[in-house]
């Protein structure tokens, strides 16, 4: 470690206590409205006040959140794998996904009112929807990007597909697959909270709705604090596994085929 | 062996046409001639990756139709997988390769053995362990030849294994190359831009011309063995090395 490392290290902590710091003091100075923008120091009263139910709606939108992301995680490594197997199919289901992936999830949300009906289920399934694109694309491109000369080693020792994907293709999309779980979890949650706030009986989302109509606004951003604290475990846990599991990409320069 | 290709083409372009080459067991043969001449169609068609679409290549009397199994390769790029050891590196082909596949699991550690052999020939001694990221180029393209020879096959097919080394690295693995093939005794086509390099290690340097590739010209090498990196500045090499030069020059015309 360095002595420059020591400031990099607090950096973080240092800037996010300055901008709360400076929150504070704009709203002290110019007296601003609580209803459009409450001070920090009232957005703690509402948390230690709403503590029980701000706790209790985290939890269900982690649920939701997790839910949907393990499902996409699942669905979404086999379909990359599919995706990446063969180049015809890479091609032909390659459009139909973009056009998928561009429409705005929160339009899919009364259909899925419709089917499912007001609750969990939606907020699962917009999770899902909403997270699973990025984990096909870096699995598929992880297999379909395997070096041809490398291909042509393999199988001119009398390797199948099978055995180059198995040796070769998966080791090579894992750290595209941790990558993307990154970006993946924060989609689940923008998916969770979209579908609570519209239609839900639970979730932080519907927490802030609910008293967004009472003009509660400090319990508003309580909950919006809460949910970016959430976001922030979340990624941080994925940046980890991420690190640990792939070092040799992060060592290796790995584009250079080294 | 005996290879014998009579033209091939491939995707509406023609590739390599009319081409005759024949490799006798154990020889040792350079094929050079200029960039986009059909080389590496070569390659691919000696080790059965490409079906020729007319003329036949044969394999040590077999006809060709299918990857041969019993064939090596190395690349300009070492293409080592970076989550792999060195060892497990060079020991990929095993896991691939029968009767090897088979029995890996079980006499792995005979089999690292022969792996860390191997790699001590090549002067990478002590380095099994290590990850590719950590060695350098000249290193990682001794890994890949080791990689090639691991499972003794009976033809080594090389593409421009060299050129992307330095100049002191790549006469260093020249000589690397010159040692495994006099100790192990495979067959090897080396294919290069090197002429120098062409020289000093081959039998026989067959001149390719391009589009459609075919062998123009034939020399043999009759350079006494073992040869040293001196006789790279001998009269007699300097003139092998300027004779195929202007046969290079005459079909690039």
């Amino acid at each position: 470690m360095t002595p420059a490392s020591f400031l990099e290290r607090t950096a973080p902590f240092a800037f996010t206590l300055g901008l709360f710091v400076f929150w504070e003091a704009v709203c002290q100075l110019f007296g601003v409205n609580p209803i459009i923008l409450p001070a920090p120091s009232a957005i703690v009263e509402a948390t230690v006040t709403h503590w029980k139910p701000l706790l209790r709606h985290s939890g269900a939108t982690m649920w939701t959140t997790l839910a949907g992301f393990a499902i996409a995680v699942a669905f979404g490594v086999v379909l990359g794998m599919i995706v990446g197997w063969s180049r015809a199919i890479y091609r032909g289901l390659y459009p139909v996904m973009v056009g998928f992936n561009s429409i705005p999830k929160v339009a899919v949300v009364p259909i899925l009112v419709i089917w499912f009906g007001i609750g969990e289920i939606p907020a699962i399934l917009t999770a899902f929807l909403i997270s699973f694109f990025p984990i096909v694309v870096n699995v598929a491109t992880g297999l379909a990007t395997t070096e041809p000369e490398l291909e042509d080693v393999l199988r001119a020792l009398g390797a199948r597909k099978l055995d180059i994907i198995l040796k070769v293709g998966i080791p090579r999309a894992q750290p595209y697959f941790y990558g993307s779980l990154k970006v993946a979890i924060t989609l689940a949650f923008v998916g969770s909270v979209v579908s609570e706030t519209i239609a839900a009986n639970s979730g932080i989302g519907y927490l802030m709705s609910v008293a967004g109509t009472n003009f509660q606004m400090p319990l508003v951003f309580a909950g919006l604090i809460a949910l970016a604290i959430e976001g922030i475990a979340m990624y941080a846990l994925f940046a980890f596994i991420e690190m640990r599991t792939t070092r040799w990409a992060f060592r290796s320069s790995f584009a250079a085929g080294g | 062996m005996t290879l014998t290709y009579a033209g091939a083409s491939g995707g509406g372009v023609t590739a390599v046409q009319g081409l005759d080459l024949n490799v006798e067991r154990g020889a040792f043969a350079a094929v050079v001639g200029p960039s986009g001449c059909g080389k590496s169609t070569l390659m691919k068609l000696a080790t059965g990756l490409v079906r020729p679409t007319a003329g036949r290549i044969a394999v040590d009397e077999a006809v060709v139709e299918g990857p041969v199994k019993i064939a090596g390769m190395a690349f300009q790029n070492a293409n080592l997988l970076p989550w792999r050891t060195i060892r497990d590196n060079v020991l990929l082909p095993l896991e691939i390769v029968e009767p090897h596949r088979r029995r890996f699991r079980r006499n792995k550690a005979e089999y690292a053995e022969r792996a860390d052999g191997l790699l001590a020939l090549v002067g990478l001694d002590g380095f099994a362990e290590r990850f590719p990221w950590e060695l350098s180029g000249g290193m990682q393209q001794r890994t890949s030849l080791c990689r090639a020879l691991i499972h003794e096959p009976a033809l080594l097919m090389l593409d421009e294994p060299f050129a992307a080394l330095d100049a002191f690295t790549r006469e260093e693995l020249w000589c690397v190359l010159r040692d495994l093939w006099a100790r192990i005794g495979f067959t090897v086509v080396l294919v290069t831009h090197d002429l120098r390099e062409a020289a000093f290690l081959a039998d026989t340097v067959h001149v390719m011309s391009a589009r459609p590739g075919r062998i123009v010209a034939s020399r043999a090498i009759d350079l006494p063995r073992p040869r040293e990196l001196d006789v790279c500045f001998e009269p007699e090499f300097v003139d092998i090395v300027h004779d195929l030069r202007s046969r290079i020059s005459e079909v690039r015309q």
